[in-house]
Order: C-alpha cells, then structure tokens, then sequence
C-alpha cells in the first residue's frame, strides 16, 4: 500500500541535509508551511538555498531561520515587504546572497523545471539589469530573455487537504507557488491542515497530483 | 487664476479610476495603485487581478471576514466578487505575460519619454533590490498606467529624457497620473492630456524633464464638491 504519512515532522525531514537547496511555498503569509520550517530550524540543517517568493517577514518561516544563520542564499522575487527586518540585516552584513527573479519568471522556472523543460525565453526584464549576462533574442520585433529552469532538493509545501497518496488540496490564495514547487523539487514534503482518505477528494479537482509529492505530515502533528 | 494645486494620492487614484472603462480587467500594483479600487465606478464591471492568483478580487476584508488564505499582493486580506477564480501563480503571470490583461497600473519612481519605467531599484547605496511581479506586469498588460509624484521630495523630477534609475522596463509606458498632471507617452515624446488648475504648461515645463507636447485642447484637472479630482 502507498503511504507517504509520515507521523511527525522530525520522520518527514530528517532527508533534509546541510547545504540543501529547499522551496518554500507562500506568499506573504498565505500558503507559508510555517510548522515545517519551524520544525526544520529545530533540527539544525545549515548552509541552506532557499528558494520562495520573499525572504522572510516577521520573526517566524523564513525569517527565523535566517535570524539563526542557517541559510547562505536566498533566490526570491521581493525580500523587502512590510516587516523583513531580518533578511534587510543579514542581507546588508552580507551573510546572505540575493538573487532577485521577477517573480512570473521565479514562477515559470519553476513551473519548466517541473516540467521537464529546458531554458526558455521571456519578455520579462528585456532591456534591464536581469538580462545581464544571459542570451537575448528579438522575435517579430519583441525582446526576450533566455532564463533557466530551477528545480531543487527539497521543497516544502503547505496544503489544506492531502492523502495518503499525496494528493493535495489548497484553499483560496494559499495555492500560489505551492503546486509548481512540489513538481520541481527532487524530493517534496507537505504539511497538511487535514489528512483526508484516499478517494475522498474529486478526482477532476485535485490540485497537485500524488507523483508530484513524496512525504505529508500533519501541520499540527509533532512528537 | 487660482494657485495650482497638488493633486493627493487618492485624487490621482481617482483620475485613474475614472479612465478605466466597463469591463475591463485591471492588475493594481502595491502601493499608490491599491487606492484606485476605492474609486472604480460601481456601474461598472470590472475584474481585477492580484498577482498571487486571484481573479475576480473584491474589497478589502474587515474583522471576521479577513481570512488569512486570502490576500492581495499587499498583502491585506481582501474579498471576492461572486464569479472570481484563483489560480496558482504560473497560470497567474500567464494572464498578464500573455496579454489578457487590459491596464497594468504600477507605482513609479521614473517614466522617460520614450516609455521606459524604472520602480523597482534606486541608486541609493543600501537600497535592496526588489523587483516582485513589476516586470512581468510591465511588459503583459494592453494598457501600463503609472502613478508617481511629478518631481521627488527634493524636488528633482520624475519625468526624463531619459531614466537614471536601472529599468523595470522597455517602452512600456502608455500614461502617467501625476500630482499636476496626466501625460501620455506617444510616439517616444509626452503628450500633455490635462493638467491641474491654476498651472501653466511653462510651470509644469520647467519641472518636466523632457520635452511636452500638447495636441489639441489641453484638458483641466480640477476638484469637485467633495474634493474628488475630474478631468474637464
């Protein structure tokens, strides 16, 4: 039988090791897998490339891991919303590295890693200070972007309902990054606010398939 | 002739609102743009996008109505109108790179008169790089409106020959909403639409980096009433 239940988080990221890179699903505070970060600051894994949409903001996720020198490198989209403190400091002492991605094109690496697709090429950023260093190309009068896709060892997703499978279910705008994360990272962890039986959720409705998903834990459950 | 005045942010927002018409689907950015929801006209059915995958977004959630799953890109919980979707973010940037989107409005730090926008990095030496959803709303949507002061605090202006700051974006501009004025971009010069009460276009001039063009009648911003901001 598969099951990717795991019955705690420590059980669910213990795979996690120093130096890994780690997709963070969210945006501001919405879709953010707050109990599993926590968790994972607690186990001490170091030397950390986060990839999600911000760099943190407040004291918890992102931020707090940060705060506790764990992580070298952040690539995001926008690491100055209200209250990212934390990441402004670490960044400005120089004890993070920021790589800034508009954030359709943050969006659609991802979406391409897991797609199995190569580079592509984007409007986004053409005649500015992202396309340094990278191929352009003008089509029937456009600019583009070559960009690469970006795939990475873990990612860590937050979902409202998933299986034993690792089928998922989000609800409103939690679902962001979280869908494409679970298809492009190697190895992808879920906390789930319910775990519900295998059949129960639509079929024609499920949001991030089971292939896509390696481990689910409960936010709430911890040893 | 009475003082110039100097437009408020929710008076430029209001301008804005006015020029967005019925049916349209519209991006607002973080900001200054947030305001323009609060003047949308109400007869008016309009579908505004968030970048993190809402379409369909209504007004912002107060009390028991905020439901922290559902926010909009400044992060304050919002509402939905009865038809709104959402989606995850690729197919999110996808309605916006990929055209669907009529008006674009973003906040600005710098608009030259060939179209180029600059609102994301200031030249200041600690300033952290931030680009966000800018750059992908920049080059998506039909119709990129920005909203800025005309000149800076200290007085230097907003509106180039050229952009000093690094760019957001390519000729993206179609108008700019100002304190003093609204100004289109058209054929790489600035075409003077309507400018406040009270100012002559030799007064706005000389706090214009470039060149402005007015074609036509040149139109006039003034306040009504209750202080809301119409162009006549």
């Amino acid at each position: 039988m598969i099951n990717k239940i795991k019955s705690s988080h420590r059980e669910a990221l213990t795979v996690i090791h120093d130096g890994a890179s780690i997709m963070v699903g969210g945006f501001g505070d919405s879709g953010i897998p707050f109990e599993l970060i926590s968790s994972l600051l607690d186990m001490g894994a170091k030397d950390l490339t986060i990839i999600s949409n911000n760099a943190g903001a407040g004291e918890r996720g992102i931020a707090a891991l940060i705060r506790a020198n764990r992580v070298n490198k952040v690539i995001c989209s926008h690491p100055r919303p209200p209250r990212s403190e934390i990441f402004a400091d670490a960044y400005r002492s120089g004890r993070v590295q920021l790589e800034c991605v508009p954030q359709g094109t943050l969006a659609e690496r991802i979406r391409a890693a897991g797609a199995g697709l190569g580079p592509f090429y984007t409007p986004t950023g053409y005649g500015t200070r992202v396309a340094e260093g990278k191929q352009t190309c003008v089509i029937d009068g456009k600019g583009y972007v070559l960009e690469q896709p970006l795939s990475a060892d873990f990612a860590l997703v937050r979902a409202h309902q998933a299986d034993r499978l690792g089928n998922l279910m989000y609800r409103l705008a939690a679902r962001n990054f979280n869908p494409l994360m679970c298809m492009a990272a190697r190895h992808t962890i879920v906390q789930a606010d319910e775990i519900v039986e295998a059949g129960s959720l639509p079929p024609e409705y499920i949001m991030t398939q089971a292939l896509f998903v390696n481990a689910v834990v409960l936010a709430e459950s911890d040893e | 002739m009475n003082k110039p005045i100097s437009l408020s942010r929710q008076q430029i927002a209001q301008l804005v609102a006015q020029d967005i018409p019925e049916g349209a689907s519209v991006n607002l950015g973080i900001g200054m743009p947030t305001l323009v929801a609060d003047y949308l006209p109400t007869d008016r059915e309009i579908l505004l996008h968030s970048e993190n995958g809402i379409l369909g977004m209504g007004a912002a959630a107060e009390g028991d109505q905020a439901d922290p799953d559902l926010i909009n890109a400044s992060r304050v919980p919002v509402m939905l109108i009865p038809g709104a979707s959402i989606t995850d973010h690729a197919t999110s940037f996808a309605m916006m790179r990929g055209g669907r989107l009529d008006f674009s409005i973003l906040g600005g730090f710098q608009v030259a008169c060939n179209g180029d926008l600059a609102n994301w990095l200031t030249d200041a030496p600690d300033a952290i790089p931030a680009i966000g959803g800018a750059m992908d709303l920049a080059v998506g949507a039909r119709q990129v409106l920005v909203m800025m002061d005309h000149t800076t605090k200290s007085g230097e202006t907003r509106l180039l020959a050229q952009c000093t700051y690094p760019l957001t974006g390519v000729g993206v501009v179609d108008t700019v909403y100002t304190n003093y004025a609204v100004v289109d971009v058209r054929d790489q010069r600035f075409a003077l639409r309507a400018i406040v009460d009270g100012m002559t276009v030799d007064e706005l001039q000389a706090m214009t980096g470039a060149p402005l063009h007015v074609e036509g009648a040149l139109r006039r911003i003034r306040l009504h009433g209750t202080g809301m901001a119409r162009i006549e």
